[in-house]
């Protein structure tokens, strides 16, 4: 036995696996804003609120990263880092309920279920998000025609208040902080672990459909004639104008009811290695890259049975693919504008778009279904959403943002707060009215440099 | 070779005694042996941590999922602890040492009961625990002891010699050990990680030099497999500590390491 006396000092010891916080930039995945801030990893579900006893400044639980702007920044606050608390709680392989610690990603999520013959309800174009990112920001997929939000499928969760306060909360317990944590921006609580009832697989393989489109009324027509299929989106070329104006891709899928070996993907091997130089990408590259893109499908319909890695996740394949954008980063601009002037709308703004000679290599062209979202917050609504990236090019990327989101805003639309980086206080407020019912909501130790810029907040602490 | 190796090569079968389950290489090596089917006896002191890692690995597959909470610093209990541990496997085939703490070198180098108290944690509690499995494992002529030391017992450095020397005297032990047991058909694994990033520093800079918990997990799992001596992991920390424990002496005492 240690000397008595050791005893005292064992409580100042720091284990192996302990707590530490370091102070460095997080970056988001635009890499645009960066921002100084001191990163506490949890690891547990008790690190939470006791971390947070002894710390001014404000907090912000965050996971992997992947919005692109600041919503999961604070400046100079303190960023509780969740992905360290990725266990297993409980699952039901009956009914796929699955119960986890919220800073479990997708990615983990798909390892333990597809094995097991499920997958997830909803899932974004990236699988490293976590689980509370994924309800804090409400996100969506292939498939909201039919399955609506991600929220939609999160059963319960915990609320944990820096106060100590605990709410469990689901559609008929403690419902206002259910519905407003789902897409509430991390800002009610910290989410210490969630249900999500995930579905059934036989397959990996999803039945895929390519078809070219030219124009928007050909992307309509096809919406419309998709609907009964589970996965639909459209990557559309926005560099070019005249008779290729929005032409694009529409992409349809269905998880294939043929059975076939559930096994485990394999890790991502490709890195982009360093930080591109800031010319690589320019208009010629892009339109280079998107008259490929578009002859890549030889043919005008094109049938395959495809892995649902390449199918949901092509861009995973390169992990780190936002240095391609170098070290200035990019912009994010996704909206959705509501079918009474979603047609209208796009056109203009693709106009706008291909006009500014602002190279976006994606563009993703999606139609939104009238599944009602749980969140107060919650981004999508009936209607077409278009999401492009922008390098940053100092003088003329914001100007451009500013323009595409004020006609967002006359088109009475909206944008996406995961994927902004740049709208103002106004058109946020106006985009969402209920804001003011986050603000009453929100913990009064938690903030995001996103909240503080969009209200001129300040943590109240 | 005899049944009971035989039985301890299929992973599905294999039963497993973890020592500092809740350590964050421990858990990671963890999850591959519970999806792998194997049984789990898991001891942590902390009940609440050791809930939830065994309830992640009950449903990760583990076919069997025991705990026990201790502290293990108490080595009184150990012979009851261990015993406890194999009653409730049915046998044992792969004993894990993973706990130990890091300590503070700046307080350890004024007070001696700091100092004290890290070398046991470090190497007085491993030394009770080894020498009473490596001696149950004798008596069976079968068994695998998997030890967590580290590359900073290679070279006592300023910055953490109290845990360097805790880590080289159980490095030590371990090989004089080995070298006692191997032939009666016991491994003994001493393995060294080099840092290691854990999932929650993804995002942060300079942490992309740190290896990948999996992988060190994956790699234990496979050393452990294969019956390996000594493990460095990542491999690079093999050459790296080559060069290190070979700087003159003249040299290296300047150095700011």
């Amino acid at each position: 036995m240690p000397p008595a006396e050791a005893h005292e000092a064992q409580k100042r010891l720091r284990y192996d696996t302990g707590s530490s916080s370091s102070s460095a930039r997080f970056e988001s995945w635009g890499r645009y804003p960066t921002y100084a801030a001191n990163i506490i990893p949890l690891h547990w579900q008790g690190d939470f609120p006791e971390v947070a006893q002894n710390l001014h400044n404000g907090i912000l639980p965050v996971g992997l990263g992947r919005s692109y702007g600041d919503v999961c920044l604070l400046k100079d606050g303190n960023l509780l880092a969740t992905p360290a608390m990725n266990r297993i709680i409980a699952f039901d392989r009956e009914t796929g309920l699955l119960t986890a610690e919220a800073g479990i990603s997708l990615a983990q999520i798909l390892d333990f279920a597809v094995p097991r013959g499920f997958f997830l309800p909803v899932t974004p174009g990236t699988k490293y998000v976590t689980l509370g990112g994924a309800i804090a920001n409400d996100i969506h997929g292939k498939n909201h025609h039919v399955a609506g939000t991600f929220g939609r499928h999160v059963t319960e969760f915990e609320l944990v208040r820096s106060d100590g306060t605990v709410y469990y909360c689901s559609p008929a317990k403690n419902p206002e902080f259910y519905a407003m944590t789902i897409g509430g921006l991390g800002l009610t609580g910290f989410i210490r672990w969630a249900t999500l009832q995930l579905k059934p697989i036989v397959s990996r393989k999803i039945d895929y459909e390519g078809i070219q489109f030219h124009g928007i009324d050909e992307f309509l027509a096809l919406t419309e004639a998709s609907k009964e299929i589970e996965y639909t989106v459209s990557w559309v070329d926005c560099t070019s104008t005249g008779k290729n104006f929005c032409r694009g891709v529409f992409m349809q899928g269905d998880h294939s009811t043929k059975r076939s070996a559930l096994k485990p993907s394999r890790e991502p091997k490709l890195v982009f290695p360093f930080d591109a130089p800031g010319f690589a990408l320019n208009h010629l590259s892009v339109a280079a890259f998107n008259t490929l893109f578009f002859h890549k499908q030889m043919v005008k319909r094109q049938v395959a049975l495809q892995d649902y890695e390449p199918f949901f996740y092509p861009l995973d394949k390169v992990l780190h693919w936002n240095r391609m954008y170098g070290k200035s980063g990019l912009l994010q601009f996704q909206y959705v504008i509501p079918w009474n002037n979603a047609r209208e709308g796009t056109v203009a703004i693709l106009k706008e778009v291909a006009k500014s000679g602002l190279a976006s290599f994606l563009a993703v062209l999606k139609a939104f279904g009238d599944v009602p979202s749980p969140g107060v917050m919650s981004f999508p609504k009936p209607g077409i959403t278009l999401a492009l990236d922008f390098p940053i090019k100092p003088d003329k990327s914001f100007p451009l943002f500013e323009r595409l989101a004020d006609m967002t805003l006359e088109f009475g639309g909206r944008l996406y707060p995961a994927k902004d980086a740049a709208m103002t206080a106004a058109q946020f407020q106006t985009f969402y009215p209920e804001w003011e019912q986050l603000a009453r909501f929100r913990d009064p130790m938690i903030t995001s440099s996103f909240w503080e810029r969009v209200t001129g907040d300040q943590p109240s602490l | 070779m005899n049944q009971n190796q035989a039985e301890s090569n299929t992973p599905a079968h294999r039963r497993i005694l973890v020592l500092g389950a809740t350590s964050g290489i421990a858990e990671a090596t963890c999850r591959i042996w519970a999806s792998q089917g194997a049984s789990l006896f898991l001891v942590a002191r902390n009940t609440e941590k050791l809930t939830a890692v065994a309830n992640d690995l009950r449903a990760r597959g583990a076919s069997f999922v025991d705990t026990a909470v201790a502290d293990l610093d108490d080595t009184d209990h150990h012979p009851a602890l261990l015993a406890h541990a194999i009653n409730s496997l049915g046998g044992l085939d792969v004993a894990y040492l993973a706990h130990g703490v890091l300590g503070d070198q700046a307080q350890a180098e004024q007070n001696f009961n700091t100092a004290a108290h890290i070398l046991h944690t470090n190497l007085m509690a491993p030394v009770s625990l080894v020498m009473w499995l490596a001696n149950f494992f004798v008596q069976r002529r079968s068994g695998v002891i998997a030890v967590l030391s580290s590359v900073a017992g290679d070279r006592g450095r300023k910055s953490n010699y109290v845990y360097g020397s805790s880590k080289a005297g159980l490095s030590t032990f371990l090989a004089g050990l080995r070298n006692r047991v191997d032939r009666e058909g016991v491994t003994i694994l001493t393995i060294k990680p080099g840092p290691t990033k854990t999932a929650m520093t993804s995002g942060m800079k300079g942490s992309e030099k740190f290896a990948d918990v999996n992988a060190v997990a994956k790699s234990i799992v496979a050393a452990i497999d294969k019956r390996v001596d000594n493990l460095y992991v990542p491999f690079q920390w093999q050459p790296i500590m080559f060069v290190i424990r070979h700087i003159p002496e003249r040299v290296f005492k300047k150095l700011n390491l």
